[in-house]
This record gives C-alpha cells, structure tokens and sequence, in this order.
C-alpha cells in the first residue's frame, strides 16, 4: 500500500512539491530517525521522513533522507499542518527547518536542555520547570502579521488601532481538559489572536517504547485516546502483526471490528458529554454519559478494566467473548439509544444550541486537508474520507454503512457527525454479531502468541516458549513501517523501526488530536471568547493522544 | 448530634465543643477542584455522573477556581511543564485545604519513568491521601473521600501540617 522512496537532503523540498502537484496532498505526519545505534550502520546518524498520502486517499509515500547536517527546508509553505509537525521534530531530534517562521519547543517545556528522542539522551533525565513560558513573542508576531500592533523602533510593540486585552485560557481550565493552553489577544469579547501551546500531558510515549517490548507497550497506548483505549491498541497491534507478515483468523477479525465500532461509540458519547455540557446543557451529560457506564460494565467483564483495558495482544487478544456477551452487548446499546434519542430531543430543534454552533469555527474542506484534519473533524467539513471504506482492513468492506460527512465544517456538523456516527457503528455491530464467525481467534505461531497455560504448566516446551516470548518479546524482522486504522478520532498511525530484536528501535504516533490542536488558532481567531470553548470541545481533542 | 433530625424542637440549645461543630460542619461540605489531566480525570467523570454519584457524600460542588474549593484532587500524569502550574493553583487555594492524589502517576509517575513526568506529585507539593489504581476504579476515589471526611469530622488535620514541606518548587 505504501511506497517507501529514499532521497538526496537537498532534493527533498522539490520533490515534495513535485509529489504534491502530482495530488499527493494529504500529509500524514513527520519525523526522524536517530540511527546512531542501529543495527545496519548507516553512513548518516539522523534521516527525516515525511509520509503522504494522495488526494485519491488510496496510496500513501514514505519520503526518507538522510542527513549530513541536522537542516532542512521547511515545508510549511506546502503544507499547513507540517507547521507543529517540523516543530516536534526539532524538538524532539534538534533537526533543524530551514525558515519555518516559528521554531520553538512544542512537547517540552521552554528550559528544556537538549533533544529527548535522541538515543543519546538517557530516558529517566527528568528537567525541572521552573516557570511557565509567557508566549509573548509568538503572540507579537501573530498580532504583527494582522497588523493589530505596530513595532516601536526600540523594538518594542504597541496597540495601533485596538484596545487589547491578553488572557490565558487553560492549562487550568474545565474546557481545556487541563492541559491545553490558549493565550488569546481581545478586544472585548473577539479574539484578535490565538497562540496555543501544548505539552502540558506529554509523558513520554514514544521514548518508553524504545525500551519495552512489543507487548508491553499494549498498555501504554491504551492511554494515548483514553476515551476509547482498545482501537488503540488495535492500531498498534495491527502495525506490527504487518510488519510480522500475519493476519488474523476471522473470529479475531470480527472481534476487533465490534470493539473498534463499540470504542468509536463510546468516545463519541464523552465528546457529546462533554462538549454539551460546556454548553450549558448540563441534563444531556446524564443522558450521553450513563450509557458509557453499560460500556463500561461489560469491558469489564471481557477485559478485567473499565477504561484501560490492555486487551488486544500481537497476534490476537487476550481471550474470546464471554458467555452472556451478546446480552450484555445489546443493554449496553440499548442504554446508547436511549441516551442519544433523548438528547436529541433536547437539542434538534433548540434554538440556543443552533445559534450557538452553527457557523462557528468553521474550517473548509480545501484547509481542513492543507491543515492534516482527520476523522470526523474533516468529514464534517464535507472530505468525505474513511480508512474504514478508502482503504478497507478486517473485511469493513463486507459491512454496511455510511460515510458521515457535514457540508459547512462548523461547531454543529462536527457534533451532529458525531451523533450520526454513533448510529451507523450501532449499525455495523449488529451486522458483525449477526455474521460472527466461529474458531480461533488467536493466530496459531508459538513465535508471536504465549501458548496456552495449560502448556505452561504441564511441558517444558510451554515454559520455555512463554519465557522467551515473554523476556524477549516477539521478534519482528528488520523494517521501517507505516501502519494506520480509522480509529475512533481519524486516522491514527503507527511508524515503527524495527531493528529485529523484541523491542522497537523507534515508535511514532501519527495522533489525530496533534493535527486538529494545531489548526485551532487559526479556527477561533475572530470569533468570541465563549465560541472558542465550543470550538475546542467539538475538535474533540484528546490530550494522552496530542502530547503522548 | 442528631442536628438533622426534623423532629428536634426549634428553640433547643445543644451544648459542644467548638472543634466538634466545625468538624462536622467542614465533614459534608468540602468544595473539590479537580485538577484532572488525563485518563483519572475521565474516570473522575465516572464518580461525578449518576451511578457512583458523588453528590451522595456531599462533596459534588465542584469548583474550577482553587480560590473556591478547599479539597484539590490531582487525577491525572502531572508532567514538569505541568509543574509551576499545579503548584500555583495549591498555592492560590486557602487554608483549610486538603489535596487527594488520585492515580498511579499522580502518586508515583506511574509507569511512566521518563524525562517528562514528574514521579509524584508530593516532589512540589504536599499530600494528604494516596489512592492507587491505573486508574482507581470510582469507589476508590469515593473511599478516600470518606476516609477525608471521617478525619476532618475529628479534627484529625492540624492546619500546620506541612509547615516543614519544601517542594522542588518552592524558594526557587
Ligand atoms: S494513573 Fe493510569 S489512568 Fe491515571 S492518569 Fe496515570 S496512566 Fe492514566
């Protein structure tokens, strides 16, 4: 499905302009790799790589090079969304983007000293934050670029024709999950400028991969999108089992596809929650977040957790459905219903709820592209764009269902997406219960999978073969690897180096909350200070995803 | 006391201590801010909606301003760019106040022993109750609670506590 091409550092900026001339117009994500202890020696210690789709949603490039010296052009005049991508990778790595207008840390905090996702950076070197950044240049320039203030000659700046105010939304704020902060620019009540900063969640994701084996990051990506923790650990699953050259029997198959559906449900409920109630509309809390309770009940009983279920293993998941599943199942959407029929009730027609989202933040579909928009935050702009039908995996093309797309890309379409989303993965469950097939659901390759605990306890066989998968993890061959599902927020993807041992050379997240955080400012700038909560919680962003 | 019960004639004189009354005046109306990150926070939803239903225990007005709330519950990773921030807001809240960590990371960094996390939230600021789980199930957090409760009820605080704390943060 992808395409892996290796070029000259200098040919890079012209070759991806070429490629998006060619259509090639949807960047995914990009990052490095530090080779310095790879297993094949490399004449560079640092390469870029850049992964893009085409505009037809079907092939995907991976564009390398390698580095002789840490800068590169940046691509930022191409693609808007490559703006906070380059910024994470000059964070992380220290490459350099050659005239990016804006080159400061993303993830870490301002004293930060050095580039953690070097391999020469000890993983446990922790560096105290003493004080928060205050954002004032980056908001200066923002303010400059709009000619809102005027440059002094002594370099200072002043107010040319408005009276603003400056204030701090968030880290601290209910809205912003705690975690993401935007320093706004007003004049009463219109935002002027926006600059968001984020990083106030990151806790080191794709550093600890380096470090655990394949099946002990499981957990770990349980709380990127913790609002829907198993299509997480699918996507990473699935990754590596293509990487490893195996598919699932199709019991496991069908599993995944009901949960994946059960998980866009039920991180659909807590957006609708949430957003609604920063709305004011306290009542549909209840009625959108008790069936997330029904969920919750029967996660518990196929997995043991409530929120982080660690459920899906490589190769498989950890065990089959259980007895009463179906029962459980269809309570649990039963709850569902109900909860969204009676908030719509409440809102359909409700004049306060439309005034208040329609026509707010909207982004159009051409930006929304441009910008790296995914999942249901672009399809409400009118891309009607789903892995699920573009680039079918686990038989989603035996399903029937359908692409929900909005038509203005504002507050509303991406809240009613979202309710219409709900119905079709309702829609989609009942057909994988109804086709269920039986067998395995595990594959059967004692090199992947623990044999089963019976083995364990009566062969030495079975001890032997759950010590090394467990000490050593599963071994997946030498390769460089870009694997992705439509979860429950967009595209989410895994870019994985594989150096052949049981633990990945290197991990990167291709999160959908990343892109969408970084598309904000440009949505709220000249809206009112309250629509600019609205339009936060109808991203729908997910701070373990954005930060990781 | 039995200062609930209806049936008590209005004109009655109840003699107590002080302590006593304040204690069980503070028991049922603690004010909590939830300083929720991550994924506790989404389970601290779970304790807020109707099921485990905090309001049971009086303890459901939740504040977002520290200066309204007198019961801080840290759920969630709390990151060193985090750090200046929760600190002020502890600061910002007044005495009497009491702080619950909830979760893993906020007690210990959880399993996240790298660069970013701070592992613990008691490096800048002092705590009152652990509550462990990955995250806590919502009884978990309804337990600490009562077990707050019973102790503010008896006085149990002593408002110079953390007199001594010196945080990584602090006089820096
Ligand atoms: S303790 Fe576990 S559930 Fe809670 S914030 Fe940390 S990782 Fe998330």
């Amino acid at each position: 499905m992808s395409n892996y091409i290796t070029i000259q550092r200098e040919e890079l900026y012209p070759f991806i302009q070429d490629k998006f001339s060619q259509g090639f117009n949807y960047l995914l994500d990009i990052t490095a790799i530090d080779y310095s202890e790879y297993v094949k020696t490399q004449d560079e210690e640092f390469a870029v790589v850049y992964i893009i789709r085409h505009e037809d949603f079907k092939q995907t490039i991976v564009i390398k090079s390698y580095l002789s010296i840490l800068e590169v052009q940046t691509v930022t005049d191409i693609f808007s969304g490559a703006d906070w991508l380059e910024r994470e990778v000059y964070d992380q790595y220290g490459i350099i983007f050659k005239d990016h207008k804006n080159l400061r840390r993303v993830l870490n905090h301002h004293g930060f000293k050095g580039h953690p996702l070097r391999r020469s950076y000890p993983i446990t070197k922790g560096q105290l934050s003493l004080c928060v950044d205050d954002l004032q240049d980056e908001m200066n320039n923002r303010l400059l670029g709009k000619s809102v203030v005027c440059k002094l000659e002594d370099g200072s700046f002043s107010d040319c024709s408005k009276d603003l105010m400056f204030l701090n939304l968030g880290p601290s704020h209910p809205a912003s999950h705690g975690t993401i902060r935007t320093y706004l620019a007003l004049d009463g009540e219109t935002i002027e400028a926006a600059v968001t900063e984020i990083g106030y969640l990151h806790r080191g994701f794709e550093k600890s991969c380096e470090n655990h084996t394949y099946n002990q990051i499981i957990p770990y990506t349980d709380r990127l999108n913790y609002c829907s923790a198993i299509s997480n650990n699918i996507a990473f699953a699935k990754t590596v089992e293509d990487m490893l050259g195996v598919t699932l029997p199709p019991r496991g198959q069908a599993i995944r596809v009901l949960l994946l559906e059960l998980s866009r449900i039920e991180d659909h409920l807590v957006c609708l929650a949430a957003i609604l109630v920063d709305m004011g509309a306290m009542t549909n809390y209840w009625y959108m977040y008790n069936p997330r309770e029904s969920i919750y009940e029967l996660l518990s009983k196929l997995t043991g957790a409530r929120l982080t279920n660690s459920y899906m293993r490589i190769g498989g998941m950890t065990n089959d459905l259980h007895d009463d599943f179906e029962s459980d199942l269809n309570n649990a959407l039963l709850k569902v219903k109900e909860g969204v029929e009676e908030t719509l009730s409440l809102i359909k027609h409700n004049r306060i709820f439309h005034d208040r989202t329609q026509n707010i933040g909207i982004i159009s579909p051409e930006d929304a592209i441009n910008a790296s928009l995914t999942g249901p935050n672009l399809r409400a702009s009118g891309v009607a764009y789903d892995m699920r039908k573009d680039n079918p995996y686990y038989g989603y093309e035996n399903y029937e269902f359908d692409v929900v797309v909005g038509s203005v890309g504002d507050v509303y379409d991406r809240i009613m997406v979202r309710f219409e989303e709900i119905q079709q993965s309702s829609k989609i469950i009942d057909q994988v219960m109804r086709t269920m097939p039986d067998g395995e659901i595990n594959i059967k390759d004692a090199s992947i999978v623990l044999p089963k605990k019976e083995a364990v306890y009566t062969t030495i066989e079975g001890v032997m073969n759950q010590f090394k998968l467990t000490y050593e993890g599963v071994k997946v061959p030498v390769n460089e690897y870009y694997g992705s599902i439509e979860a429950t927020n967009g595209e989410l993807g895994f870019f994985i180096v594989s150096d052949g041992s049981g633990t990945p050379y290197k991990v990167k997240v291709k999160a959908p909350s990343f892109t969408a955080i970084a598309a904000y400012a440009d949505m709220i700038e000249g809206l009112q200070l309250a629509d600019s909560v609205l339009t936060l919680g109808s991203l729908n962003i997910i701070a373990g995803e954005m930060d990781r | 006391m039995g200062l609930n019960n209806p049936a008590m004639p209005i004109d009655t004189a109840i003699a107590t201590k002080l302590d006593k009354a304040i204690g069980w005046a503070r028991e049922s109306s603690l004010w909590p801010m939830i300083f929720g990150t991550a994924c506790c926070a989404i389970e601290f939803m779970s304790v807020a909606a109707s099921k485990y239903d905090i309001s049971r225990f009086g303890a459901e007005v939740v504040r977002f301003s520290p200066r309204q709330a007198d019961l801080l519950i840290i759920a969630g990773t709390i990151t060193y760019k985090q750090g200046p921030i929760l600190k002020q807001i502890y600061d910002q809240m007044s005495e009497p106040k009491w702080v619950i960590s909830m979760g893993a990371c906020a007690c210990s960094g959880g399993f996240y022993d790298n660069y970013s996390t701070m592992q613990g939230i008691d490096e800048i600021i002092p705590v009152d109750l652990y509550v462990g789980g990955c995250p806590p199930r919502p009884e978990a957090l309804l337990d600490a609670l009562l077990t707050l409760q019973a102790d503010v009820k008896t006085n149990k605080y002593d408002p110079n506590r953390h007199k001594d704390f010196k945080g990584l943060l602090d006089n820096v």
